[in-house]
């Protein structure tokens, strides 16, 4: 009964308008529209991946190997379940022109290629067409390759001993996403065209990938135990189009996730605005609340009265919300799917939309109780003195707030599969707002006790802002925690960004090595070392003989079961073997083996790798080098630094236990930047099958692949500003009457305009300039804990972005207030007071 | 005779309303020479506040001229009024007009900080002492009764001493008791500074403290003269 007298009351007060409550419907539906935008489009992608699996991988199902191709009864149980094989090629070469060499990723494949999809060439011509030999064997390339050979279609360039003459321009692999992370442009030339050029001979680095198109409703699960249980344990790697693209798709989840997380963040911020604006609105509506209580009424009746109004705000907010996040990335769809570099099926996915529903409803909510709990406090006597009180709500509505917040943040913690990171977000939340409320508190003490200090005497314009700030009902609070949230996000993300880029381009180059030379065989390292340190410009060389290997057993058991998703045991590493200690060798547990040892297989591994998965000295590790299974014992660890780029082998085994196994060799050289052509272009033209990877291109595309990450980022953090902005008009629009009113007795006293404006402006300056201040510390804090415990890197304060921020906030209080500073200003004072009266 | 403090020539105010244009003020022509205690009486809605607004350029006439301390005030605009305004009118509302955020002391004190007069503070507190608030400068508004808010008030018109203090029903919102002694502390205040004083009132009490009485009704002015005779037709209108 209760319920349906409060509704019929609550209708009658929502008959009044719903005056002042913009705000509480900008902030909600913003911060609920973002997050169903970024739900959408990361349920695009994903949907994408999955529907384009066969595309994307360039088959229903692969199969790889490394180092070496399929051997005969591989080919053969290939064949039985196929109805078409596609087999392709995958190394690092350098591509020359002259005396212009650059590194490149070479596809060769053959006339199957692609099974699925089409490759699009700039001029239209179709892939047979480019690739096929008239003079020369044909090739197609990135044209970023193109341009830096200075090569023209129709030119010709060298691939190691063989000439090739490039007939396009590759726009688009249907295949691109599924490799992962390339660091060099790529070149498609035919497999047979690389006969001759003395790039794929025993222990060069390559990948062969065979590609099946399987008949309809294969069992591919049944097809991949199979195979691995056949061949794994001779180094076979199976994928298949359920999962095409593993790392694309752990891509998206994760920084779709995160983008949801900073979401959550501008939710937060609009949450500063719904308890703002549903205290204001409330505060308007304390005649009434009190006459209800005079009538009678129970606290529990009006906050049922109230809860109800904001119900159906909340309703409406949540409506136009949903609707235009929903509504986003469908208008923007061609936009989206053109930019992003994985298939993307954009269009109305329910699952993230629930999602942005859950997080608006229990937000709104939590965020309202407050003020509602208060309200329903308010006592008839207010009718004569007094309103909403300030102090803490009752007993079990602080238990509801509790609550509320614990399911907000399990929600967003289970919803987004990544608990540590949501839970680190949540926490950086609530130890900002923290933060912040505390820093609002001072400035307003401050503001207090600078009022009244001798510095301000006689400086009208000072004292009256000062008085705003630190004086009773003073916007300050409000203003601090809406800007100074979002501010936070965006100094962390700011900070974070230059940190990662300072950690890549500054120190990383410094330390990191000019090249990386691989494939040199074992018979021109002694000649490539003494090429090369002949060179005085050269400072450091390293070497070390390199096999690939793939862990397949540990201790006997499958070592995915042993290690999980770790990435030592996902795909094959690099192997080293050494009779003595390389220099520089830090071991922390165990010991080498002697130098002339000859017994049963020993390994030495990373330290860190193994602590990850659980190994002991004295653990069995087997490892496939090209298809023959070296059991080992695990006699020592050591430390493996991979943070200066410089050679890192997670496993070293002793001579003995590799013993006629083809390898190659691999270099690392410190040379001074000036003789890095120099050294490129003499090793390329003695050693033609060499591939140098330069150390400042590889960190260049690193660093692209980082400023997309920062800027989609930076994209949701914005929202969370616009949210604050929002918020802060809110505020200045709420104090726009309040300001009228000192306008006008200032007026009356002699104030002049001028004088009242810059009183205003240096009150907002002040307050923007506090929260900006707060920002930077928050952010530096959140910074710091990003690159210490997630990227395990050093921190340092970077003060460019830090300073943009606290102007920022200077600049965004000002503007805000600006608006309704003006209206206030061209009143008369008359019609102020009389209003008053 | 001296010149007068506010000299009115013909002014008229009409404000746009709903339902059209509303002469609120209509032709006012009026003399106040220095010294003079005027009261304005007359029933709600006949003017009286307006025409005070007016004479202290918190509202601008829409034809007339208004001129105060020999000043043509309708040529100023809305800083030169303010301007004009400092530490040469006091003006004290019924709603009392305290500056919220500030407390009682500071409340004083800006006038006279407009001003730039540097003890603008030691002067604030005289002022606070002399309406009986000594004690309570670091109260805000909302701190305070509607007796005290009005002291204050009060203290913030006469602090910067001005030629011409201006009272709209000052003791309005006030019980008797409080009402009676605002009025003592306007007049000795008045009397202190030599102040023209101009008042709206509705109470006889208050009227029978002036020197001189001007009844208005409907906009214009309905009789002038001295106190008795002025109230008897008042109370005979009203």
């Amino acid at each position: 009964m209760n319920l349906s007298l409060a509704w019929v009351l609550a209708r009658r007060e929502m008959r009044g308008g719903l005056k002042g409550i913009g705000v509480f419907l900008a902030c909600l539906a913003l911060g609920v529209a973002a997050i169903a935008a970024v739900g959408i489009v990361r349920s695009a992608i994903e949907r994408g991946l999955t529907d384009q699996g066969a595309v994307l991988l360039g088959g229903d199902a692969q199969v790889e190997f490394t180092y070496r191709f399929a051997n005969q009864d591989e080919r053969d149980w290939m064949k039985s379940k196929a109805l078409e094989v596609s087999e392709l090629v995958d190394f690092r070469s350098m591509a020359v022109v002259g005396d212009a060499r650059v590194l490149t990723q070479v596809k060769a494949v053959d006339g199957a290629y692609p099974l699925y999809g089409a490759v699009q060439i700039d001029s239209g011509i179709s892939l047979p067409e480019a690739l096929t030999a008239k003079d020369l064997p044909g090739a197609v390339m990135d044209r970023v390759l193109a341009e830096q050979l200075g090569l023209a279609v129709g030119q010709r360039f060298t691939l190691g001993l063989q000439e090739f003459r490039l007939n396009g321009i590759l726009m688009r692999e249907p295949d691109g996403t599924s490799g992962g992370f390339a660091l060099a442009p790529r070149v498609i030339v035919l497999r047979e065209g690389l006969a001759k050029s003395g790039l794929l001979v025993e222990g060069t680095l390559f990948d062969s990938a065979y590609r099946l198109r399987l008949p309809e409703g294969a069992d591919l699960e049944a097809m991949q135990r199979e195979a691995e249980a056949k061949f794994r344990e001779h180094g076979l790697r199976w994928t298949d189009k359920r999962r095409a693209a593993p790392g694309a798709e752990q891509f998206v989840e994760r920084i779709g996730a995160f983008l949801v997380l900073v979401g959550l963040a501008g939710l937060a911020v609009g949450g500063v605005g719904v308890a703002s604006a549903v205290r204001a609105y409330l505060e308007g509506k304390i005649g009434t609340i009190a006459t209800l209580r005079t009538l009678g009424a129970e606290s529990g009746l009006i906050f049922r009265v109230y809860l109800l109004q904001i119900a159906v705000l909340t309703a409406l907010a949540l409506t136009l919300g949903l609707a235009l996040g929903a509504a986003l990335p469908v208008a923007l769809g061609p936009w989206i799917e053109a930019r992003l570099p994985f298939p993307a099926e954009v269009g109305f996915y329910p699952r993230p939309v629930f999602e942005a529903l859950f997080y608006g409803v229990v937000s709104a909510l939590l965020f309202a109780l407050w003020p509602l709990a208060k309200a329903a406090e308010v006592r008839a006597a207010a009718l004569y003195r007094g309103g909403i009180g300030t102090g803490w709500p009752k007993g079990w509505y602080l238990a509801a707030i509790a609550a509320l917040a614990a399911i907000l943040i399990g929600g967003a913690t289970w919803a987004s599969g990544m608990a540590w990171l949501a839970l680190s977000v949540a926490g950086g939340v609530l130890g900002a707002l923290l933060a912040l409320a505390l820093a609002a508190l001072g400035l307003m003490a401050l503001a207090r006790a600078l009022g009244r200090s001798r510095f301000v005497r006689g400086r009208v314009v000072w004292r009256l802002a000062l008085a705003a700030i630190g004086g009773p009902k003073a916007e300050t609070m409000q203003v601090v925690l809406a800007l100074g949230l979002g501010l936070s996000v965006l100094a962390a993300v700011g900070q974070i960004d230059a940190n990662l880029r300072a950690a890549i381009a500054r120190d990383l180059p410094t330390r990191a090595p000019s090249f990386f030379f691989v494939d040199i065989q074992p018979d021109q390292i002694d000649g490539f070392r003494q090429m090369i340190l002949d060179n005085p410009a050269v400072r450091r060389l390293e070497t070390a003989p390199q096999l690939r290997g793939l862990i397949t057993l540990i201790n006997g058991r499958d070592a995915r079961e042993v290690a999980g998703n770790h990435w030592v045991v996902m795909s094959d590493r690099g192997v080293t073997f050494s009779a003595k200690p390389p220099k520089g060798t830090k071991l922390t547990a165990g010991a080498w083996w002697p130098e002339d040892y000859a017994g049963p297989p020993q390994i030495s591994f990373s330290a860190e790798a193994a602590e990850e998965i659980g190994l002991h000295l004295g653990d069995k590790i087997t490892v496939n080098i090209l298809g023959r299974e070296i059991e080992a014992v695990l006699t020592s660890f050591r430390v493996v630094d991979f943070s200066n780029a410089g050679m890192g082998f997670v496993m070293a085994m002793d001579p003995f236990a590799v013993q006629g196994a083809p390898h190659s060799h691999i270099a690392t050289v410190y040379a001074d930047a000036a003789a890095e052509a120099g050294i490129l272009r003499q090793t390329t033209r003695a050693y033609p099958n060499i591939t140098a990877i330069g150390m400042k291109a590889a960190i260049g595309r690193v660093t692209e692949t980082l400023t997309a990450i920062a800027q989609a980022v930076m994209v949701a953090a914005l929202v969370t500003l616009v949210t604050g902005f929002v918020v802060l008009i809110g505020a200045a629009a709420a104090g726009e009457r309040q300001r009228q009113y000192e306008a006008a007795v200032l007026k009356v006293i002699g104030a002049s305009r001028a004088r009242i404006l810059a009183s205003f402006a240096l009150r907002a300056a002040l307050t923007g300039a506090a929260a900006g201040l707060v920002a930077i510390v928050t952010g530096a804090v959140s910074g710091w804990a990003v690159m210490r415990f997630v990227m395990d890197s050093d921190y340092a304060f970077e003060p460019g972005s830090a300073l943009l921020i606290v102007l920022g906030g200077v600049l965004a209080t000002l503007v805000s207030g600006f608006v309704f500073m003006l209206r206030p200003l061209g009143l008369r004072p008359a019609q102020v007071l009389r209003a008053q009266e | 005779m001296s010149e007068p403090v506010l000299k009115l020539e013909d002014v008229w105010l009409t404000l746009k309303g709903n339902a059209g244009p509303v002469d609120i003020l209509r032709g006012i022509s009026l003399l106040v020479p220095k010294g003079e205690t005027l009261g304005l009486v007359g029933p709600s809605g006949s003017g009286k506040s307006s025409l005070l607004m007016l004479m202290g350029g918190l509202e601008r006439a829409t034809a007339g001229r208004v001129f105060a301390l020999g000043h043509d005030m309708t040529a100023l605009n809305e800083d030169g009024l303010a301007r004009f305004r400092r530490g040469r009118m006091g003006v004290v509302f019924q709603s009392f007009h305290l500056i919220p955020t500030m407390t009682a002391l500071e409340n004083v004190a800006v006038p006279l900080e407009l001003q730039g007069i540097p003890d603008a503070f030691e002067r604030a507190r005289e002022e606070l002492h002399a309406v009986g608030l000594a004690a309570r400068g670091d109260h805000y508004p909302a701190q305070l009764s509607g007796g005290e808010q009005q002291r204050v008030a009060l203290a913030r018109a006469a602090a910067p001493r001005p030629a011409l203090l201006l009272a709209d029903e000052p003791t309005g919102n006030l019980d008797s008791h409080n009402g009676a002694a605002i009025m003592d502390l306007l007049f000795a205040l008045r009397d202190r500074h030599g102040s023209t004083l101009v008042m709206v009132t509705h109470a006889p009490e208050l009227a029978a403290r002036c020197d001189r009485i001007v009844r208005l009704a409907d906009g214009q002015i309905a009789g002038e003269g001295q106190v008795e005779p002025v109230l008897g037709m008042s109370r005979s209108l009203a």
